[in-house]
């Protein structure tokens, strides 16, 4: 397709090379910067925070023509992602992958500004309620994975923009802003 | 006396007459027979003597066979026989056999056959016999064969189980089976019946095998002896030539040379390397080699494109060759002096490790050439091309087209894919492609040809449209 849903694919995903890892090292070199790029763009539209490498990822299979990258292709896209910063190992495995289409700094400025937004500048939420809370709604932030909001909270924190509490139910923490 | 010896009867040919079941063993001549006391019996003097199974015999030698005078010991009749003493004597005498046997009262060597008593004790009395042997035969043989003649105790059973051979030199060993009616019948022969006689098929059988083997076996040894020389003296001649040649100075005759190099020519057809072969610029065999290899690959080239495997070439070329055949080392060795050579072909060897023959003419970019315009064809650029499509195409073998494949890839201008359905090569559309906006396409170059080659195929005939949709 040259659709997945709503992401439009670039001409080359029909193009079968591109799913075989090419081994001599211009062309390798080439291939993995198309597919750095072609994997940050579809997770930021997708809001795909974690790729798991053994289970089927809609963008590494090509139904049209029937061809699917090796769990070496994969490995190697997304370590390069990682050598890049734009992504992490979950795992030592190298089998769960967390994708920061945004850097974790890039994350910060979001909260920062979705906190001026809103007028949040002095009160206090949960972290759920960042998450899926209605002012959310419609943000980038709307959705974003536990992990990833929790290591810009934290860095936030270090900035002494906030600070993270136990709130008063025990499942969640709270965050106090003070930006 | 022949009083003190039993009769042997003789044949008119003078040739003793066998008991039934009884087989010759052993013979031995110039045999003087003597009683140690010397006088039981008077001396018999440079007899034939013979081993059966049942008996000792002594004929008078040929000259002097009367029908009377042979004589003999029935085997039953020896109570013990002495085993050979070498002595600082015995090196100067003649070999001597001794036995004992048992006498009867009557002075008579005790005959089991005669009514006289049972066979043990009845001859209180034992004499000494020896037996000097002043011929020229194997004492010890027969003194082996003595004893188990007279072990075997073949008398004793009506029947015998010696081997039947039926020569009459066959060993009598072995006890006897317990078939009546015998198994030898009245003319001599062994008897097939029964059992026994299947047993004794297999013995004989056996017994030939090995016997054969033997003698293969004899001849095999005679054989490697003789080569070992031939090997030696190779080597003597080798040796030679390596010193001849070291020793001579470039002023030599052309003669001896000549027959040096003959010399070296007969130790290669031998199956012997040159010894001179790193030091000049190969042995003349090896230039006549290449030479020749030069010529004749030339056909098998044009044939397979310009381009032929290694191995390919060599079989070619030792079929023609016929007998002489070479080894694959002579191979090497011939191609790689044609760098020293004006000759039209040269040897190459791929990254992967595959060699190959080629034109010198041949050029590598030729051959991209034609790939580039063969991957650029709209069949090739929806599904690209296969080892075996490019051999179709250029003309060579499938292994040399996918040599040319890989080449071209480490050149950049193809791509692999490798996939269910094979390994296939597609051209390398990854340089036209625009990191900072790839969902661009120039309407010019090979982006674009490859989208409208994808996009007319009936099987993407949905994919159309929305290529079509995004490219305006």
């Amino acid at each position: 397709m040259q659709k997945l849903g709503d992401f439009k694919l670039p001409h080359f995903f029909n193009y079968p090379p591109y799913f075989t890892l090419q081994p001599v090292r211009e062309t390798r070199e080439k291939q993995v910067q198309l597919w750095k790029e072609l994997i940050l763009d579809y997770c930021r539209t997708q809001k795909i925070f974690v790729i798991k490498l053994e289970e089927e990822f809609p963008l590494f299979s090509n139904s049209v023509i029937e061809r699917t990258l090796s769990h070496e292709a994969r490995e190697a896209f997304l370590s390069a992602l990682v050598a890049e910063g734009r992504a992490e190992w979950l795992d030592k495995g190298h089998r769960s992958c967390l994708i920061l289409w945004h850097r974790i700094q890039d994350w910060a400025d979001i909260i920062v500004n979705f906190v001026k937004d809103n007028g949040f500048e002095d009160s206090v939420m949960t972290v759920e309620e960042i998450r899926s809370g209605i002012e959310s709604r419609g943000t980038e932030l709307h959705g974003i994975d536990r992990t990833i909001l929790m290591r810009a909270l934290k860095q936030l924190e270090q900035k002494g923009k906030l600070a993270i509490f136990k709130g008063t139910s025990t499942d969640d923490e709270g965050i106090k802003f003070s930006v | 006396m022949s009083n003190f010896f039993s009769k042997a009867e003789v044949t008119s040919s003078g040739r003793p007459v066998f008991l039934r079941n009884e087989v010759e063993c052993h013979l031995l001549s110039g045999v003087d027979l003597e009683s140690e006391d010397h006088h039981s019996f008077s001396p018999l003097k440079s007899g034939i003597l013979i081993l059966t199974t049942h008996r000792l015999l002594w004929l008078p030698s040929s000259s002097a066979i009367t029908p009377t005078s042979a004589s003999a010991i029935p085997l039953a009749a020896i109570s013990h026989i002495f085993s050979s003493k070498k002595s600082l004597k015995s090196v100067f005498h003649s070999p001597r056999i001794r036995f004992q046997v048992l006498v009867s009262p009557d002075g008579r060597v005790f005959d089991p056959g005669s009514g006289s008593g049972s066979s043990s004790g009845s001859g209180s009395r034992s004499v000494v016999v020896t037996a000097v042997v002043r011929g020229k035969g194997d004492c010890d043989g027969f003194l082996v064969k003595f004893w188990d003649s007279w072990r075997a105790r073949a008398w004793e059973s009506n029947e015998t189980s010696g081997s039947g051979s039926g020569s009459g030199l066959a060993s009598g060993t072995g006890a006897g089976t317990g078939t009546s009616g015998g198994l030898y019948s009245t003319d001599g022969s062994v008897r097939m019946v029964g059992v026994a006689g299947i047993l004794r098929k297999e013995q004989e059988m056996w017994e030939s095998t090995d016997k054969s083997l033997q003698d293969a076996f004899q001849d095999l040894n005679a054989l490697m002896s003789k080569a070992k020389e031939m090997v030696m003296l190779a080597e003597k001649m080798r040796q030679k030539l390596l010193s001849g040649t070291s020793s001579q100075t470039s002023g030599t005759n052309d003669e001896d040379m000549g027959s040096k190099e003959e010399i070296q020519d007969w130790l290669l057809s031998v199956g012997i390397i040159s010894p001179v072969t790193k030091e000049s610029a190969g042995a003349l065999y090896h230039q006549q080699l290449s030479r020749q290899l030069a010529d004749f690959v030339r056909t098998p080239l044009e044939r397979a494109g310009g381009m032929i495997n290694l191995i390919d070439a060599y079989c070619l070329f030792n079929r023609a060759r016929g007998t002489e055949l070479i080894s694959p080392d002579d191979m090497l060795q011939a191609c790689s002096l044609w760098e020293k050579f004006d000759v039209p072909v040269m040897l190459r060897k791929f990254d992967s490790g595959v060699m190959v023959i080629q034109n010198k003419s041949h050029s590598d970019e030729e051959v991209f050439a034609r790939i580039r315009s063969l991957v650029t064809k709209p069949e090739a650029l929806r599904n690209g091309i296969s080892p075996t499509d490019a051999a179709m195409t250029l003309g060579i073998a499938p292994a040399m087209a996918k040599e040319h494949l890989l080449t071209a890839e480490s050149k950049g201008l193809l791509c692999r894919d490798i996939s269910p359905d094979g390994f296939r090569f597609y051209i390398n559309l990854f340089p036209e492609i625009d990191q900072c906006n790839i969902y661009f396409v120039k309407d010019y170059g090979i982006c674009s040809t490859w989208i409208k080659a994808v996009s007319t195929s009936g099987k993407n005939a949905f994919l159309n449209e929305l290529i079509l949709t995004f490219i305006a």
